[in-house]
């Protein structure tokens, strides 16, 4: 629970479905504070498994999950749940709530926060995602998009140690896709980003780890792994058509 | 866009009606309703007492007698019940029009009628100045369960997501050349009946991970107050005190 504790780390994690389907066949990763790495793989790989662990939702077979020096057990549920945020992929099953303000409240007020903190924590969120003018909209009356934005502030009012974005760039216009990445660049947090979506790996993650087979298949610069085609082949990855992996960074 | 989206029952406007605690309301609107069902039905001026105690908070609420009468239409299927008593009725008959008709029958009908609609319009007058969600703070208020309050929460927010569904579910099928022309595609309706069911009852799972994992226990956090003071209490006791005024009169006088 030191400030060097690495945000998140994953050691010899397994696990098996209750039907018996093996998912995951022991990941090892560690992402230190502050970082924004990219969690890539084709469908079926054991991504959102993996995800579903870094909060407890799912509990490991085999193999621990600490969040900034804290294992994830049952009685530390309460705290992981605040310190690993989660954005899910559709923002529908993340706003449940009926106007924007209660939505974001929901994870703070679980926390045992009320009154003038609450609102503060609530403004702060909806501030950092340019979102504070939409407070007390109904969220199913937003675009996909601030609804998205919406859905990230419902858990940095949380004050995450992780953020865990699963598809964050999934069904947004080009402009949208590019406001969300400007905001995650902006936070100061440490992020996990599962996508599909290459050049926003690129753009927004030095780092990115491949899973392929329920493993870490490779774990380097985000740079170094695209543009290697031979291993983004092997795990049925590919790059958008007619898109190259610039030489120069920036 | 604005905020000015509402839903379609609710009618917006700044009124005192408008203005007092949801939970006020409710308690004014049920204990409304128990006292003009404690009336006598043979007490007509009673009930006429009661039409006018509703019209004066329409009045005041601002809401116009067409709306209330257009949104009457969900009485239709009990006032035809209503109708059929006399009809079907035994005892003591009467000749109306050239139709037989039960004294019992028409008593009971008229008991249906009368308090069926007063009831009605006061739920009218209810839902068209509280906001649904404003609503079920006020049912949370009055100690509902609380797992009914969270279901229609749930309920309120997600009826749209699951109407949209339904509409691109209608469009995907029709654009594959399926028209409901008769009874012999009800199967087909049926079956993607039982698919929104499935789907809705997949969000329903994904959603309580979300809330789970924004360490949700099983209670919601009340996060908006709406307290009532004793005024508001006051102000909405009128209409079911003087129901019941107009009750207890009216058996006084049998």
């Amino acid at each position: 629970m030191t400030s060097r504790s690495p945000s998140l780390k994953v050691t010899r994690l397994a696990y098996a479905y209750p039907d018996g389907t093996q998912a995951l066949y022991g990941v090892d990763l560690t992402i230190e504070r502050g970082e924004r790495v990219a969690l890539l793989g084709p469908n079926g790989a054991g991504k959102t498994t993996l995800v579903m662990h870094l909060n407890g939702i799912l509990t490991a077979g085999h193999g621990t999950v600490e969040v900034a020096g804290l294992p994830v057990r049952p009685d530390t549920l309460r705290e992981i749940r605040r310190r690993v945020g989660l954005v899910f992929q559709d923002p529908d099953d993340q706003l449940f709530m009926p106007t924007v303000r209660e939505d974001v409240a929901f994870g703070p007020a679980n926390l045992g926060l009320r009154g003038a903190e609450l609102d503060r924590r609530v403004h702060d969120a909806l501030e950092r995602v340019g979102m504070l003018d939409a407070i007390d909209r109904p969220s199913h009356h937003l675009s996909f998009g601030q609804r998205r934005r919406v859905a990230v502030a419902t858990v940095l009012a949380m004050e995450p140690e992780i953020l865990v974005l699963d598809e964050p760039s999934s069904n947004l216009d080009p402009a949208s896709r590019r406001e969300l990445a400007e905001i995650l660049k902006s936070l100061d947090v440490t992020v996990l980003m599962v996508t599909h979506d290459l050049p926003y790996a690129l753009e927004l993650c030095e780092r990115s780890l491949i899973m392929s087979e329920g493993v870490i298949a490779a774990d380097g610069p985000t740079r170094a792994l695209l543009a290697d085609e031979r291993l983004l082949a092997e795990h049925r990855l590919e790059l958008p058509y007619g898109f190259a992996v610039p030489a120069q960074p920036g | 866009m604005s905020a000015g989206h509402h839903h379609s029952i609710y009618r917006p406007a700044d009124t005192p009606v408008h203005r007092l605690p949801p939970q006020c309301k409710l308690a004014a609107v049920v204990v409304f309703a128990v006292c003009v069902v404690a009336t006598p039905r043979e007490r007509f001026w009673a009930f006429a007492v009661d039409a006018v105690l509703l019209a004066v908070v329409a009045a005041v609420a601002r809401i116009p007698a067409g709306l209330i009468a257009r949104r009457m239409v969900i009485e239709v299927p009990f006032v035809l019940f209503a109708l059929a008593i006399p009809l079907i009725g035994t005892g003591e008959r009467v000749q109306v029009l050239g139709l037989s008709l039960s004294v019992p029958g028409l008593w009971a009908a008229w008991n249906i009628l009368a308090k069926a609609t007063l009831g009605v319009v006061a739920s009218i007058l209810l839902a068209a100045t509280t906001e649904p969600r404003m609503m079920l703070l006020g049912a949370e208020r009055l100690r509902l369960p609380r797992l009914l309050v969270q279901i229609a929460t749930f309920m309120l927010r997600y009826l749209d997501v699951i109407v949209d569904q339904m509409g691109r579910m209608r469009i995907a099928r029709e654009s594959r050349g399926f028209v409901a022309r008769d009874f012999r595609q009800a199967p087909v309706l049926a079956k993607s009946a039982g698919a929104l069911f499935i789907r809705a009852y997949e969000r329903g799972e994904r959603v309580h991970l979300a809330m789970l994992s924004r360490g949700y226990t099983g209670e919601m956090p009340t996060i908006r107050d709406i307290s009532a003071t004793g005024r508001d209490w006051v102000t909405a006791g009128v209409l079911p005190c003087l129901a019941a005024v107009t009750a207890l009169l009216a058996w006084s006088t049998t």
